[in-house]
Order: structure tokens, then C-alpha cells, then sequence
């Protein structure tokens, strides 16, 4: 009786590691999960731009929380025997056609910016939110009546807007949260319209199709599931939305109908010194770099998170 | 194409009441007056200001002084402004000079905007690219009065190749330094935009398929990417009616060009919020004009757009 050859003598048989079956003994089980914001973060401590933008967003901040570490001075006490004086000691950027140091006057601008653009981010990432991911998620006739809603709201530059209102309310009411509103009750359809682009191609997901098969409620669907699956371009559009709501402050504040007098504001001592552009322009230069820097690292920071959580961004660049 | 133009004149009907609608609601339920604020600090004489609310109709219902203010804009009465014009008068006489800087500007950001993004998206990562993209975020975020105000400095004071205000009939010429400033934030949108949209279609199979068919480089550039890459573009050129609406109000406002923007930016700094909101009121319709405009053209280039359901 001759017995049967092994099945190697006549089939070949693959060496384990070249099969398929070798990624799966690859899988490192101590390795911490990875996803996109983990990915993405570790992405841009990667890049200088990330490091350049940080910096800006930070020294910003900083500056507007505590002035007077950098100024002992106080921006109101202005003398006019110093009016348009050029820079000495202690006074590094001169004087305006007021007599007030023009440094001074900038530290003290940088909270009323940021101040407005960090509620009306607030706003417009609250309304961007809640209307888009309704609008997206619910579908028919939610979706109709708030998208509508939008195209409205989307026909009024924000910035008109806000010029209609700040001009109607009186001199007395224009405070800080008063210039927010006006600028973020009209700035918040471009958030929802992505996130509601964002939602609808997220919806049809296989995840949210298991969760409504284990009986998840629809809600609890939105808010655990799809959300959270669809916030990055948000984060990416509000990042970059404020530093145009710290320009649409300075512009209505240039127009005179942002800040009240008594609130230091960079768009507001612009339009003061205009008028000396011929004779004194460092006046209106110096705040206008304290202006442009700051949008500058928002919007700086703004794109270097998008880089990081888009990958076709990521193959751009 | 006829479907397609109703369809978009349809859906401009609705957003056009409700802009409008919008406006009058938020004048009429905010706590101020737009009478009062006339007053400035010192307030108006209480007979005065009786008169003047009648005179805007603004002692009669809200729905009432609504329907009077639409009802004025389609036989061409847009109200009269605080100095007693009619505000359709001022419209005939600015609304020109806008155009043609709107005009200027427009091709200005879009011939070199293009260019610019289209080379800088053929050299992808090379030194002209990465300073295009620099460049660009500076525009971006540099407000367009600082760019208005820099710009008057630098040639109209500095080098005194432009004049720092202009003429009372707009010359051609002296529009062109404003037109630049109008030009140069969606100038750096622009760039951007064709830059992104050139990457992409380089990858696209049909600019392999016309290179493998042998065409020069010159034509696969020229027919297949550039003309891909211009739709978005245009689209972009659309909506962007709103940025240029507030841009020129502000540059128009500093360069003194006699224009809608002007009027309006005067209006704002004068404090008269019933002429504010008639200027404003009619700048949202010019964009939703604009708009519509720009989309119907953009069916006449873009077949696939008009069979979109």
C-alpha cells in the first residue's frame, strides 16, 4: 500500500508570511487607536506655519487678557502738547494728533477685538450647528424651511447688516456684545450650509445605519454618530470666521458705528488718523499692522488645520 | 435653458421678500429709532420728529410701511434721502461710476488672479507657488481700508503716480488705484481658488488622455485645465458681489470716488439711518440681481449645470 503523498509534494502551499493572513499578526494591540484629530495633530506639530500661527494666536491673547504687562501706560491720558510728537523714551511708536501714545492705545485695542471675535465665533458656531445639522439630518420639510431661512439671511452681506443695525441703535447701546450680535445674527448661514453639506454625505454611512438598527434614537444618532463624524470643516470655517469678525469689527468701527468712544478699538483710531495720512502716517500704520497680524494668525491658523484634517488639502500643499 | 432661467427667477422671488422683509423687520423691532438717531446726542425736537415719521411713513403699521416700501420699488421709488433727493435720483447718478469700478475691479482680480493661481498651480511646492500663497493670505487678511489707506500713501502721496482722491466725473483713470484696492481681497480668494482647482485637474484623466494623444503642453494647459479649472471660478466671481458691495463702500468712502458707495458711506458717518437703510436695501438688491445674473450666464457655459435637478 503506497500512502498519499503530502500535499505539499503536490500543491504549493504559501510560506505564511506571504499571505494575507500575516497584516493581521502585524496589528500591534498596545498601539493607541489612531483617528482624525489625532492624526491631524500630529500632522501640524509637523509644520512651522503651525508654530508661526500659534505664536501670533497666543501673543494676541495674551496681550488682550493682561495689558499692563506690557504698557504702564494709561491709553486715555492723552496731552495735546505731545499732539503727532514722533517716538522717545517710554512712548516707542509716537503720539497721536490727540497726544495719546499710540503703543499703549494698541495693547489696549487687542481685547475689544478679540473680545467681539471670539462671541460672534460663538454665535456663529452655535446657529451654524444647531440650524445645519437640523436642516441636514432631519431632511424634507426642516430642511426646506431653515435652508430657505438661510438664503435669506445669506442675500444680506453681513457686514450691510450690521451697518443697518449698529446705525439704528443709539449711541448709548453700542457695547461690545450689542457689535457682536449685529455681526454674528447674519454671519452664520455659510457655517450651516457646510455643515449641512457635511451631514447629508455622512448620513448615509453604514455606522449610522447600525446604530438605527440597534435602536438608537434618532437624536441620539445626530449627536453621538453623525456630529461628531462631520465637525471638521466647521472647525476649519470658524477658525478662519474669526479673524473676519475682528475685521467686520474694525471696519464698522472705522465707519464710527462699532465701539463706543470710551472702548479702545484699532478700527477706530484708523479712521482718527486718516486725516493725518500726509503728515503723520505711522499713526494709522501701527494699528493697521496690529490688525492685519492678528486676522493674519487666525486665518494662518485656520488653514494649517485644514491642511491637517482634509487629506486633499494635505495632497495641495 | 429656459427651465433653468424661470427656475432661478422663481428662487430669487422668495429670498428678495424676505431680504427686504428682513431689513424693514430688523429697523422697525430694534429699540432704537432710526428718527432719534437723527437727533445725534442733543435729540430732535418732538414736533420735528413727528413730522419726519410721517413723512418716511413711519407712523403707519410696519406691514403697511413694508408694503409701501415694495410697492415703491417696482415703479423705481426707493424713498427719498435725508437731504430730501429722491433716492432713485442718486441711484442715476452714482450707480454708473460704481459700475465701472465694480467693472475694473472684477477684471482686474480675475485676469491676474487666474494667472497667477494657474502658474502657481503648475509649479506646485516651487518658490513662485509658496509666495503666491503668501502673498495671497495677506490680502486676505489685511482689511481692506488699511490696503486703501497703504495704497493712497505708497502711489498717490509717496511716488504720486495716482491721484489720492478722484474726480467728479470718475475719470478712467483715476479709478484705477481704487479698483486695485476693490480688486484685492477676492483678487487672493481667486488665486487660491485656480491654484486648487489647476492641482486637481492635473490628476484627471482627461488631461492624460490629451497629453498621451500628443498635444503640446501649451494646448493641454490652455483647453483642458485652464477651462476646467475657470468654473469654480466663476461661480466664486458670483457670490462674491457681496464682498465687493461692502468693499466699495469703504473705498469709495476714502478715494472719494462719486459713487452708490460713497453715498452710503457718508450716509453711515453722518449717523442718517433712514438713507443707511434705503442704500443698503437697494445694495442687496443689486447682489441678488448680480447674482442671478452671474447664474444664468453660468448655465450658458456649463451645460451640466442647467439639467441639475
Amino acid at each position: 500500500m503506497s500512502s498519499k503523498p503530502p500535499l505539499s509534494a503536490t500543491h504549493y502551499v504559501a510560506p505564511l508570511d506571504e499571505t494575507p493572513l500575516v497584516a493581521i499578526d502585524k496589528v500591534s494591540v498596545d498601539k493607541k487607536p489612531s483617528n482624525l484629530y489625532i492624526d491631524a495633530w500630529r500632522d501640524m506639530r509637523k509644520r512651522i506655519l503651525f508654530y508661526v500661527a500659534g505664536l501670533g494666536v497666543l501673543l494676541v491673547v495674551i496681550v488682550a487678557a493682561f495689558p499692563t504687562l506690557f504698557t504702564s501706560l494709561d491709553p486715555t491720558d492723552c496731552f495735546l502738547n505731545f499732539s503727532n510728537d514722533p517716538p522717545s523714551d517710554g512712548h516707542p511708536l509716537g503720539f497721536t494728533k490727540q497726544g495719546c501714545d499710540v503703543y499703549a492705545r494698541i495693547v489696549y485695542g487687542t481685547r475689544s477685538s478679540l473680545s467681539v471675535g471670539l462671541i460672534v465665533t460663538a454665535i456663529v458656531t452655535v446657529l451654524g450647528i444647531v440650524i445645519g445639522a437640523l436642516a441636514g439630518f432631519y431632511g424634507r420639510w426642516v430642511d426646506a424651511v431653515l435652508s430657505r431661512i438661510g438664503d435669506i439671511f445669506f442675500a444680506i452681506p453681513y457686514i450691510l447688516a450690521a451697518v443697518v443695525i449698529m446705525s439704528v441703535v443709539p449711541r448709548e447701546d453700542r457695547t461690545i456684545l450689542v457689535l457682536s450680535l449685529a455681526i454674528g445674527f447674519f454671519a452664520w448661514p455659510s457655517t450651516a450650509r457646510v455643515l449641512r453639506g457635511q451631514i447629508l454625505s455622512v448620513k448615509s454611512s453604514d455606522f449610522v445605519m447600525s446604530a438605527t438598527a440597534l435602536g438608537v434614537s434618532r437624536f441620539r444618532t445626530l449627536l453621538r454618530h453623525v456630529l461628531p463624524n462631520s465637525i471638521a470643516p466647521v472647525i476649519v470655517i470658524t477658525t478662519i470666521g474669526l479673524g473676519g469678525a475682528i475685521v467686520a469689527e474694525a471696519t464698522l468701527s472705522f465707519l464710527g458705528i462699532g465701539l463706543p468712544s470710551d472702548v479702545m478699538s484699532w478700527g477706530k483710531d484708523i479712521a482718527q488718523a486718516q486725516f493725518d495720512l500726509r503728515n503723520n502716517p505711522m499713526t494709522l500704520i501701527y494699528p493697521s499692522i496690529a490688525l492685519s497680524v492678528t486676522v493674519l494668525s487666525f486665518i494662518l491658523m485656520g488653514e494649517v488645520v485644514r491642511d491637517a484634517l482634509d487629506p486633499k488639502a494635505r495632497a495641495r500643499r | 435653458m429656459v427651465w433653468y432661467i424661470l427656475r432661478r427667477l422663481l428662487q430669487v422671488i422668495p429670498v428678495f421678500f424676505g431680504a427686504t422683509l428682513l431689513i424693514y423687520f430688523m429697523v422697525f423691532a430694534l429699540p432704537g429709532d432710526p428718527i432719534i438717531a437723527l437727533g445725534g446726542d442733543r435729540g430732535l425736537n418732538p414736533a420735528v420728529a413727528a413730522a419726519l415719521r410721517a413723512e418716511y411713513n413711519l407712523d403707519q403699521p410696519f406691514i403697511v410701511q413694508y408694503l409701501i416700501f415694495v410697492g415703491g420699488i417696482f415703479v423705481g421709488d426707493f424713498g427719498t434721502s435725508f437731504s430730501g433727493q429722491p433716492v432713485s435720483e442718486i441711484l442715476a447718478a452714482t450707480f454708473p461710476v460704481t459700475l465701472r469700478l465694480a467693472l475694473l475691479a472684477v477684471t482686474i482680480e480675475s485676469v491676474a488672479g487666474i494667472l497667477i493661481g494657474l502658474v502657481s498651480g503648475l509649479r506646485k511646492g516651487k518658490l513662485f507657488d509658496s509666495s503666491a500663497l503668501v502673498v495671497s493670505l495677506i490680502f486676505i487678511s489685511v482689511p481692506i481700508f488699511v490696503t486703501a489707506f497703504v495704497a493712497q500713501y505708497v502711489f498717490g502721496i509717496q511716488l504720486g503716480w495716482a491721484r489720492t482722491t478722484v474726480g467728479t466725473d470718475a475719470p478712467w483713470a483715476d479709478l484705477i488705484l481704487p479698483a486695485f484696492v476693490l480688486a484685492s481681497v477676492s483678487f487672493a480668494y481667486i488665486v487660491r481658488l485656480t491654484r486648487t482647482s489647476v492641482i486637481e485637474n492635473l490628476n484627471e484623466d482627461f488631461v492624460r488622455t490629451a497629453t498621451a494623444k500628443g498635444l503640446s503642453r501649451r494646448r493641454v494647459i490652455r483647453v483642458h485645465i485652464l477651462r476646467n479649472s475657470m468654473i469654480p471660478v466663476v461661480t466664486y466671481i458670483g457670490t462674491d458681489f457681496g464682498l465687493l458691495m461692502v468693499g466699495a463702500t469703504v473705498t469709495e468712502g476714502i478715494f472719494n470716488v462719486p459713487g452708490v458707495g460713497r453715498t452710503l458711506y457718508q450716509a453711515i458717518i453722518r449717523s442718517e439711518a433712514p438713507t443707511v437703510v434705503s442704500f443698503v436695501t437697494v445694495m442687496v438688491i443689486i447682489y441678488l440681481v448680480a447674482n442671478l445674473l452671474v447664474d444664468i450666464l453660468y448655465g450658458f457655459l456649463d451645460p451640466r449645470i442647467r439639467y441639475v435637478k
